[in-house]
């Protein structure tokens, strides 16, 4: 919709142009436009799926039904949303702290990964540090001694008393 | 009814040494994570729900059950002496319990809160010993389009009570149904969104979809607003609340605890929209109206009895109907699951020893809870000063190997830093998680049941009407939406959820 306005030859079109950007910014940052958004694939994502189930009849069901009805209720919903913002874009979501959640979900990617390669010992000591270095106050030492803390703690409580079936030292590390 | 035979079965169960170590251990814990701000009763639940199951169901609910209210009553201290709600429900408490903590008065502060939840607590006690048997009488009667409609009516009521747009909270319940959908389906057998993973085919589990939501997903939030400033904790003096202090604190105590018992049961609400309104409700009629905000003693008494009634009432839905009212109660009902206790009204019937065990055990609780906080509270002062970035990875641990353990699968983990990721960014647009966990263990009952109630029907939707229990249920439902949507009470709602 921009784009097709700023080739507008007069200053005015132009103008128009310029406000709709903003007002495309204000849209696409606003945070009821990406929960549409998400909504509206969600369902419709699962609407699509759900044509492989059989659908059935009102009076007997099948696994299709539900989930049919469902999907398409909330990509509405979803719609419903966007629109909407289209009036009134409200509050903006603002920045995404991107190297939080980054940190966050690769401490526990590399936690499962490792788990029974490393032991439990080694992989938790690693998920300690790398989720650790999310901090601002991240310093070295404390972390460390944090992870080393923390694995003995697990070790003893979760492996020898608990019984978890995860050896303390795995295969990679000779155990 | 023989309420008394009841108590006395229920005294019986929780008063085994066994029993009562556990319900210290649940309050124990629970009033350190309500402590520790960034931890909340949901994810220590969660935390600790594979740990649970070596107990026996009476037991593991005791204590599971401990860690709820005993968290409520934990957040305040935060809440006073550090102005850091250590819960969302000890929120109001800051306005007030920090003032006071200013003018040299937190322990009276401190003893006002530990009394007027105890007090909270031993009312709702008796609340839920009265209501849960013939409330669990009547739906021991209900048939599926019942239950549909019942099933409704839970949802729409978290809706309502959830902050912020209704649509998005309703798009977030019907995410959680379809959540729930994925796995196989118990009538035909058919793989609904299993995608040929053989780790989805019995499904997700909540637990592990709590843990993301509100374990993983609470971290990053903190992570992103974490502070430098270092907290201030205020000097603890007398305990010992004044003659004149006395006075003041026991008509809002009384307000509260009636206010939050009220709330409570309602679906959703619970403690957070008990301590509000009763802050609310108090600062209007107090006659020491004007002193709100400045250290007024009413302040700390009304909320804190109102969030422990609150979070004790919600047990009443979830003992007598299955029905969750909150994401802490969806995962009790899951441990009874697991533990091979079908949740509805006939556990009154079929396990006395449990129900009547717990109703007992949080009373007992309770008690544990006055000798616990009062005393103690020098070690929960130095507790609440761990600074959150050494707080923060033990909690991914224990959420590591706690999801790990539920079924000694890493998918669990993989599928847990998922919604981990997925939490962060529904609180990003201003979608709460809440609605959507209750949605999701909901999901399958309500299928069921609907599938049912059509089967029964012979596919006509109108019998949801045409019944008169179903017919008031869907009535009271439509009432809830219609007035949530009205704009004078919309602004009313927003008003009770703001922090003044």
């Amino acid at each position: 919709m921009a784009g097709r306005n700023r080739q507008g030859k007069n200053f005015k079109t132009i103008k128009t142009g310029r406000a709709a950007m903003k007002d495309w910014k204000a849209v696409s940052g606003s945070k009821d436009f990406w929960s549409g958004l998400l909504f509206c694939a969600a369902g419709v994502a699962a609407a699509a799926f759900a044509r492989s189930y059989p659908m059935g009849t009102t009076m007997r069901m099948g696994p299709g039904y539900f989930p049919t009805l469902l999907g398409w209720l909330l990509a509405l919903i979803g719609f419903v949303l966007i629109a909407r913002t289209l009036i009134r874009p409200g509050p903006s979501v603002g920045r995404l702290a991107y190297s939080k959640l980054g940190l966050i979900t690769v401490s526990n990617v590399l936690f499962a990964l490792l788990l029974r390669r490393l032991g439990l010992a080694a992989a938790l000591m690693l998920l300690v540090v790398v989720s650790a270095y999310a901090s601002k106050r991240f310093r070295w030492p404390v972390a460390t001694t944090l992870a080393v803390g923390l694995a003995v703690g697990s070790s003893i409580v979760f492996v020898w008393l608990l019984g978890l079936p995860i050896p303390i030292r795995g295969p990679w590390l000779g155990g | 009814m023989d309420i008394f035979a009841g108590l006395a079965t229920g005294f019986h169960a929780a008063l085994t040494p066994f029993n009562l170590f556990y319900c210290l251990i649940g309050v124990f814990i629970g009033t350190l994570i309500g402590v520790l701000p960034g931890l909340g009763p949901a994810a220590t639940v969660a935390m600790l729900m594979p740990a649970s199951f070596v107990l026996p169901p009476v037991s593991s609910l005791i204590m599971l059950a401990g860690i709820y209210y005993g968290a409520q009553y934990g957040g305040s201290t935060t809440s006073i002496l550090v102005n850091l709600p250590g819960e969302a429900s000890s929120i109001v408490t800051t306005l007030d319990g920090y003032q006071m903590s200013l003018k040299g008065r937190a322990g009276v502060a401190l003893a006002t809160s530990a009394v007027a939840s105890f007090f909270a607590g031993t009312v709702c006690t008796i609340i839920i010993a009265l209501f849960a048997p013939p409330l669990a009488n009547v739906a021991l009667k209900f048939g599926a389009p019942e239950y549909f409609s019942l099933m409704v009516l839970g949802l729409v009521a978290s809706v309502v009570l959830a902050r912020g747009s209704l649509l998005k909270a309703i798009g977030m319940i019907v995410l959680g149904l379809l959540f729930g959908i994925i796995g196989t389906d118990v009538n035909s057998g058919t793989q609904r969104y299993t995608f040929g993973i053989k780790e989805l085919m019995d499904g997700i589990g909540f637990v592990t979809v709590a843990m993301g939501m509100f374990g993983l997903g609470e971290i990053m939030l903190n992570l992103e607003r974490e502070g430098a400033a270092d907290r201030v904790v205020n000097k603890i003096t007398s305990l010992m609340p004044t003659r004149e202090d006395w006075k003041r604190m026991i008509a809002p105590i009384l307000r509260g605890t009636a206010l939050g018992s009220f709330l409570g049961i309602l679906p959703g609400g619970g403690a957070l929209l008990a301590s509000f309104a009763a802050y609310s409700v108090e600062k209007k009629i107090s006659k020491h109206g004007a002193e709100f905000g400045t250290g007024a003693i009413e302040g700390v008494a009304a909320p804190e009895s109102a969030n422990n009634a609150g979070a004790q009432a919600s047990f009443i839905p979830m003992l007598t109907l299955g029905i969750p009212t909150s994401p802490v109660m969806a995962l009790m009902i899951g441990a009874m699951v697991i533990q091979g206790v079908q949740p509805g009204p006939s556990v009154m019937a079929d396990q006395p020893a449990l129900f009547w065990g717990v109703i007992v055990s949080m009373w007992i609780g309770n008690f544990f809870l006055l000798v616990l906080n009062l005393p103690m509270i020098g070690l929960w002062v130095r507790l609440c000063m761990v600074p959150y970035h050494l707080l923060y990875p033990a909690i991914l641990v224990f959420c590591g190997i706690g999801v790990f353990s539920l079924s000694n699968s890493e998918f669990d983990i993989y599928l847990m830093a998922l919604f981990g990721i997925l939490g962060y960014i529904f609180a990003k647009v201003d979608c709460e998680p809440a609605p959507m966990l209750l949605a999701m263990i909901l999901g399958p009952m309500m299928e069921e049941h609907l599938r049912r109630a059509m089967l029964l029907s012979r596919g006509d939707p109108t019998i949801f009407l045409r019944r008169p229990v179903s017919l008031a249920i869907l009535i009271v439902a439509a009432i809830a939406l219609v007035v949530a949507i009205l704009p004078a009470i919309r602004a009313k709602r927003e008003e009770a959820f703001k922090e003044e």
